[in-house]
C-alpha cells in the first residue's frame, strides 16, 4: 500500500497542491486511508487510558443489557464451487486475472440466453435436505431488477416468491469456552441465484492509472450462490457466529462450497434489532454488511446491539432506524453505509428464459441417499463415543479431522486415546507448520499402529511422541521405523539392571552423596540409564530396579 | 381439375385493370417442383421455389452462384433507394458465391441452401456485421457471435446478403420505428412495408434476396409478409432457437421466414428449426422433413384438401377490418372449400383480450429485456460524472421514443402494488387464450383469419398514433400468446397503389404442426389463379417464363 501511495506521488509531484488534490480523486483516497491507519495506531497505543475512562458506562451498559433481548437474522450467500457458472460454460477461479473467465451469456450480450447448470440444483437439493428443509418439487427462476455497474443484465437471476427449499433448521453446540448448550435455529428458505461482477475502484492499487475510472471485473458475474436465510432466532454475536460457521461446515461436508470467507465464498449479512425483554414486536431492524471472519460476525454483532441498547435506554431509540451499517474491522464499530429511502422495487417476475425447475421424488431420493454424515450427525455420535464436548468439536469442525478421526478408530484404534494423539502434538505440528490434516505425512493407518504399539508396550509413550513427528514429517511405518531405529522398548529385568549397575559403578561420586542423604540425585541416575539405553528401557522396571540397586547397599 | 374453380367473385369489383398485369401465364402444371423449367429466371413467381431451382440450376451448372449473386446485387442496388430495407448490405456475397463455384467445380459436396440469399432482419446477431436492432444505443455494434440461426443457415451453404431494417427492438408495425431509415412497400413506395421485420418483408418482395429472416413477437412477420405480398411464417415458440435474437419479449418471441413461396419459407424453417443447447426454451422435438409435401400440382387430386376442417375466426371478420381485407379473406375460404375443405364460422369469445394482454407483456418483459442496454459494456456510452446519470444519458439518447414508451408501461405493470391487476392478470388471460385456441384446434385443423385489418398504409398515417398503431396487431398477438406456428400467404387485392395492395390469408394450426400449415399453404397458393404477387417495382423488369 505505502508503495503504491508513494509512486503515485512521484508520478504526480503537483498534487501537493491543495486544488490538484481535490480533483484528483484517487490520490485523495489513498492519503484519507493513510490518515486512518495513523489514527487506528494510535488509538490502539492510547488504548489503555480510554478503557479506563469508559469502563463506567461500559458497567452501566451491562446493567442495562439485561432488560433487553436482541434478535438477529442472517442472510448468507454461499459460492457454489460447481466447474463452470450457473447459465453459462465459463469456469470460475478465485483471484484470476480480471475478466479473463466471460462470455457473451455472463457479459449480458444482446441475444444470449442463459442455460441452467444442473450441478446447481443438485447443489441446492443437497443443502436443502442437509438443513432439514421441505423442498419445493415444482420451483421457477425470476429476475430480480435493479441498475448497478457490477450487473451486465440490469436483472440478476434468482428465486422469489417459489424458493427451492424452505422451513428447515440447523443444530449446532456452542463451544464449552463461549458456555457451551446445543440450539437450534430455524432455517427460513433455500434460494439459487447468480453473483455479480465486482467493481474495482481505483484505490486496488493495480487498476489506478486514472483516478476517475472504475473497473468492472465480470469474471464472478452469473457464478452460482445459495442463499440461505435463517429465522430471527439468534441473541448474541456468539450464536450468529456459530450458526455461520455450522453452514460454513454443512456446505463443507456436502462438499458443495469452499465456504472460504476471506475469498467471499461464504458472505453473511446480519439483521439486528432490540427490544426490552417481554416485548412482543420486534424492534427496528439494522442490516450489517462487511463481515469477513466469523470474529466479525460475533463483536459486530455484540458492538451493534450494545449501540442499540444504548440509544433506547437513553430514550433515542428514534434513532434506530432502518439502514445498512458497515462493519469497521480497524476501528471496531459499526458505521453507517446508506439508510433505507422506502422499500426499493426489484419488479420480481418468472424468468421468461428459463424452463421451470421440476424434481422428482426418485432425483431426491438418490440425493438423500448419497449424503454424507453431516456435523450435527458425528457430534452426536462422538458424544456417544464418551468423548468430551471440546473432543467433539475439534475432530467434527473440519471434515478431514473427522474423517482422519474415523479412519483411525476403523483401524482399530482407541477412540479417546486416538482423539488425544490428535488434537495434541498432531494438531500443534499442523498448527506450526501450516498444513492442513491432508497434508502430513502420517496416515490414519499408522496413527492406529503407533497408539497399538504403546498400549501393548511394544514402545513406550515417549518413543511414540518422537516416532509421531518422524511419521508426520516424513511418513513411513511405524514398525518400519521401531526396527529401523530399534526402538523396542527394553521390558527385560536382567538387561535393565545391568545398565543400573553400568550407571552406578560409572558415577561413584554421586553414588557416595545419594547414599549421604542426596536423594534427589535419583532423577539423575535415571536420566543417565534412559541416556544409555537410548530411552527404549521401560521407565517402572528402570526406576523399580534402580531404587532397589541405590539403596540395597546403604 | 383447375378448370373447376372460379374467379374470385368478390374481387370482381376492382378487379378489371389491375388483375391483367397480374395475369399468371404459367398455369400449366408443372412436372416437378424440384426439377424445374431448365430456362433460370432470377425473378421467380410465388408459386416456384427460388431455393429449390437454385439448386438445380447450380447443380446443372446452368448458372454461376456468382452469376446469380450478381443478379440478386443488381437488383438490390437498383431498388434500394427507393426502399432503404437494408441497414447494411455485405461486402461478401459475391466473394462467398465464388467459393461455391469452386466447390461446385471440384464436385464437392455442398449444403442445401447453398446459393441461397439470405436477408437477416438487424436484430438477428451476425458475426460478420454489425447488429443494431434498429437502435442508436447498439450503433456500430458488431457481435462476437452468430445467432443460432444464422450459423445453421451458413453451415447450410446459404449466404447472407445483409441485415434489414426493423422497429427499433421490433417494436413497430410499420419499420418506421427505426433510428436510421424508414423502409418503404415495393408495392408503392409511399406505403409502409409493415413491421418491425419491414426491411426483411420488403427485401424479398423485391427480390434484394431469396428468403429472409425475421423476427414475430405479436406478429411482425406474419402482419409485413401481407403487406408485402410475399409467405410471411411464424414458427412454433421453441421451434427455432432465439439464442442470437436479441429479446424484445422473450416468452412471444420468434424467428420467423420470409420467402416468395410456400415451399422456400418452408425449406428456410426446416434450416434453421431444432433444439438448440443454448437456448433452454428451444424444444426437443424431432423436426418432420417439411420439404417433401412440396409437390408439383400435377400430382394434386382434384379436390387435394378433401376433409380438411377449416374453422374461420369470427371476431377477425368484424368491424373495424376494411372491406377489401374482408372480401379476400372470404374469397380464399371459398377457394379452400373448392379444394375439398370445409370452412365454417368459429368464435373465439377470448380474442379481443388478446391485444391488451399481449402489451402488457410484452412492455413488461421488454422493460427487463432492455436493462442491458446501459452503454457500459457496448454500444453508445455517453460520458457522465457518476453511474447513474450515465445510465440515464445513455438511455435517453440511446432509445427511441416507442422503446421508451414501452419501457415505461412494462415498468410500471411490474411494480409492486400492480403486478397483480396487471402482468398476473395478463397471464391469467393468456392461459385462457391458450385454452380456447387449443379448444378451437381440437375441433379444426386449421384456423384462418386476415394477418392485418388492413392493407399497407400510407407512411406517416399512424406514426403519431400509437394506439392505432397497436390495434392493427389484433390479427397476430393472440397467436404469439398461445405460442402457435402461423402461416400468412398472400390471397388477393385490396385497393391502392398502382397495381393493387396485396391482402395475406393467415392459417393458423397445432403447435409443433407447421408441416400442416406448409402442406395446406402450399396447394392453396399452387392453385390460386390470376395471382401474381410481384410488385410493380419490379414486375416490369424480366419477363416470367
Amino acid at each position: 500500500m505505502a508503495s503504491t501511495v508513494f509512486r503515485s506521488f512521484q508520478t504526480h509531484p503537483f498534487v501537493f497542491h491543495p486544488t490538484t488534490l481535490l480533483r484528483r480523486k484517487n490520490v485523495l483516497l489513498y492519503c484519507t486511508m493513510r490518515s486512518q491507519q495513523t489514527q487506528t495506531a494510535t488509538q490502539e497505543k492510547v488504548k489503555p487510558q480510554v478503557k479506563v475512562s469508559n469502563l463506567n458506562p461500559n458497567k452501566k451498559l451491562e446493567n442495562i443489557s439485561k432488560d433487553y433481548e436482541a434478535v438477529i437474522g442472517i442472510e448468507t450467500h454461499v459460492q457454489l464451487s460447481t466447474q463452470t457458472k450457473a447459465f453459462c460454460s465459463c469456469p470460475y477461479n478465485y483471484g484470476s486475472q480480471p475478466n479473463t473467465s466471460i462470455c457473451p451469456i455472463c457479459m449480458g450480450l444482446p441475444g444470449a440466453l442463459p442455460i441452467l447448470n444442473f450441478k446447481v440444483i443438485e447443489s441446492a437439493v443437497k443443502v436443502g435436505l442437509a438443513l432439514n428443509c421441505k423442498l419445493a418439487m415444482n420451483s421457477k427462476f425470476d429476475r430480480k431488477q435493479y441498475f448497478y455497474a457490477d450487473l451486465p443484465k440490469g436483472y440478476q437471476i434468482s428465486q422469489f416468491d417459489v424458493p427451492i427449499a424452505t422451513g428447515g433448521y440447523i443444530d449446532l453446540d456452542i463451544p464449552v469456552e463461549f458456555g457451551g448448550g446445543h440450539r437450534k435455529f430455524g432455517i427460513t428458505r433455500v434460494h439459487m441465484e447468480e453473483d455479480a461482477g465486482k467493481l474495482m475502484h481505483s484505490d486496488d492499487g493495480s487498476y489506478s492509472q486514472e483516478s476517475t475510472f472504475r473497473f468492472v471485473d465480470l469474471n464472478r458475474a452469473g457464478v452460482p450462490l445459495l442463499e440461505i436465510v435463517s429465522e430471527p432466532d439468534m441473541r448474541n454475536g456468539i450464536e450468529a457466529a456459530e450458526y455461520a460457521a455450522e453452514i460454513q461446515r454443512v456446505v463443507r461436508y456436502l462438499g458443495v462450497s469452499n465456504g472460504n470467507m476471506q475469498e467471499g465464498s461464504l458472505r453473511c449479512d446480519v439483521n439486528v434489532s432490540i427490544r426490552p425483554i417481554g416485548q412482543l414486536q420486534f424492534g427496528t431492524k439494522v442490516e450489517i454488511k462487511n463481515l469477513n471472519a466469523f470474529s466479525a460476525v460475533s463483536r459486530a454483532i455484540d458492538y451493534e446491539i450494545s449501540r442499540q441498547v444504548l440509544l433506547h435506554s437513553q430514550g433515542q431509540d428514534k434513532e434506530i432506524v432502518q439502514e445498512t451499517r458497515l462493519w469497521d474491522e480497524g476501528a471496531q464499530k459499526t458505521v453507517t453505509m446508506r439508510k433505507k429511502e422506502g422499500l426499493s422495487d426489484y419488479r420480481y417476475f418468472p424468468e421468461p428464459d428459463l424452463p421451470g425447475v421440476f424434481l422428482t421424488q426418485d432425483y431426491v431420493d438418490g440425493i438423500h441417499n448419497s449424503l454424507p454424515e453431516l456435523p450435527e450427525m458425528k457430534r452426536r455420535r462422538y458424544e456417544k463415543m464418551g468423548l468430551s464436548m471440546q473432543d467433539i468439536l475439534f475432530l467434527a469442525n473440519d471434515m478431514n479431522v473427522a474423517e482422519f478421526f474415523d479412519t483411525t478408530i476403523k483401524k482399530g484404534a482407541d477412540a479417546k486415546l486416538a482423539a488425544n494423539w490428535i488434537m495434541s502434538d498432531f494438531a500443534a505440528y499442523m498448527k506450526n507448520e501450516e498444513l492442513s490434516i491432508n497434508e502430513v505425512k502420517l496416515s490414519p493407518q499408522e496413527l492406529a499402529e503407533l497408539i497399538a504399539f504403546i498400549k501393548d508396550g511394544t514402545i513406550s509413550g515417549k518413543i511414540g511422541k518422537q516416532i509421531l513427528f518422524e511419521l508426520l514429517a516424513k511418513g513411513g511405518t511405524v514398525k518400519g521405523l521401531i526396527e529401523e531405529k530399534d526402538l523396542v522398548q527394553i521390558v527385560d529385568p536382567a538387561e535393565i539392571e545391568k545398565m543400573v549397575e553400568k550407571v552406578l559403578s560409572e558415577n561413584p561420586k554421586q553414588l557416595d552423596q545419594y547414599r549421604g542423604g542426596k536423594t534427589k540425585l535419583q532423577g539423575y541416575f535415571a536420566g543417565q540409564i534412559m541416556k544409555l539405553s537410548k530411552g527404549k528401557a521401560n521407565p517402572g522396571l528402570l526406576n523399580k530396579i534402580l531404587l532397589e540397586k541405590l539403596n540395597a547397599k546403604s | 381439375m383447375l378448370s373447376t374453380l372460379q374467379p374470385p367473385r368478390s374481387l370482381s369489383h376492382f378487379r378489371t385493370k389491375p388483375l391483367l398485369l397480374r395475369r399468371h401465364t404459367s398455369l400449366k402444371p408443372l412436372s416437378s417442383l424440384s426439377s424445374q423449367p431448365v430456362t433460370h429466371s432470377t425473378l421467380t413467381d410465388q408459386s416456384q421455389s427460388q431455393i429449390l431451382s437454385t439448386r438445380d440450376s447450380l447443380l446443372s451448372r446452368q448458372i454461376t452462384a456468382a452469376e446469380l449473386a450478381e443478379s440478386f446485387l443488381a437488383r438490390l442496388r437498383r431498388t434500394e433507394p427507393h426502399l432503404r430495407s437494408f441497414l447494411h448490405v455485405s461486402d461478401a456475397v459475391l466473394t462467398q458465391a465464388r467459393d461455391l463455384d469452386d466447390k461446385l467445380r471440384r464436385n464437392e459436396e455442398v449444403g442445401p441452401l447453398a446459393g441461397v440469399l439470405v436477408a437477416v432482419k438487424d436484430n438477428i446477431c451476425t458475426a460478420e456485421m454489425p447488429s443494431t436492432a434498429g437502435s442508436r444505443v447498439l450503433e456500430g455494434y458488431t457481435p462476437p457471435y452468430d445467432a443460432t440461426a444464422v450459423r445453421k443457415i451458413k453451415e447450410l451453404g446459404g449466404i447472407v446478403v445483409g441485415k434489414t431494417n426493423l422497429d427499433e427492438f421490433g417494436m413497430g408495425s410499420t419499420t418506421e420505428g427505426s433510428a436510421f431509415q424508414v423502409t418503404a412497400n415495393p408495392w408503392d413506395t409511399t406505403r409502409v412495408p409493415g413491421g418491425s421485420s419491414g426491411g426483411s418483408a420488403a427485401a424479398v418482395s423485391a427480390r434484394q434476396s431469396m428468403v429472409s429472416l425475421g423476427s414475430d413477437t405479436g406478429g411482425s412477420v406474419r402482419q409485413p409478409a401481407s403487406f408485402c405480398g410475399v409467405v410471411g411464417l411464424k414458427p412454433t415458440y421453441g421451434r427455432v432457437s432465439r439464442f442470437g435474437l436479441m429479446a424484445y419479449a422473450s416468452s412471444l418471441d420468434v424467428i420467423g421466414c420470409f420467402g416468395t413461396s410456400v415451399a422456400d419459407a418452408g425449406i428456410l424453417l426446416h434450416a434453421i428449426s431444432g433444439h438448440d443447447r443454448l437456448d433452454a426454451t428451444s424444444s426437443k422435438r424431432e423436426v418432420p422433413d417439411l420439404a417433401s409435401q412440396f409437390v408439383s400440382i400435377s400430382l394434386l387430386q382434384s379436390k387435394p384438401l378433401k376433409g380438411l376442417k377449416i374453422g374461420l375466426i369470427r371476431e377477425t371478420l368484424d368491424d373495424g377490418v376494411d372491406i377489401g381485407v374482408t372480401s379476400a379473406i372470404r374469397t380464399a375460404a371459398l377457394h379452400l372449400e373448392e379444394l375439398g375443405c370445409s370452412v365454417t364460422e368459429v368464435s373465439l369469445p377470448s380474442f379481443s383480450l388478446g391485444l391488451p394482454a399481449y402489451y402488457v407483456i410484452a412492455s413488461s418483459e421488454s422493460s427487463s429485456n432492455l436493462s442491458r442496454y446501459d452503454g457500459l459494456r457496448y454500444g453508445n456510452q455517453v460520458a457522465a460524472d457518476e453511474l447513474n446519470s450515465q445510465y440515464m444519458d445513455s438511455r435517453a439518447k440511446g432509445f427511441g421514443s416507442e422503446v421508451k414508451r414501452r419501457i415505461l408501461t412494462g415498468t410500471y405493470a411490474l411494480s409492486a402494488g400492480y403486478y397483480d391487476a396487471y402482468y398476473k392478470r395478463a397471464q391469467q388471460v393468456r392461459t385462457i387464450i391458450r385454452k380456447s385456441f387449443k379448444a378451437a384446434l381440437d375441433e379444426h385443423d386449421i384456423l384462418i383469419s386476415p394477418a392485418a385489418p388492413s392493407a399497407a398504409y400510407k407512411i406517416g398515417e399512424k406514426k403519431n398514433d400509437p394506439l392505432a398503431m397497436y390495434a392493427g396487431d389484433i390479427m397476430t398477438v393472440n397467436v404469439n400468446l398461445a405460442g402457435l406456428p402461423a402461416l400468412v400467404l398472400p390471397c388477393g387485392y385490396a385497393e391502392g397503389g398502382s397495381a393493387g395492395l396485396p391482402v395475406g390469408l393467415q392459417m393458423i394450426g397445432a403447435a409443433f404442426d407447421e408441416e400442416k400449415l406448409l402442406g395446406v399453404g402450399h396447394i392453396f397458393e399452387q392453385t390460386l389463379q390470376n395471382c401474381r404477387f410481384v410488385p410493380p417495382l419490379i414486375a416490369d423488369e424480366d419477363k416470367p417464363c
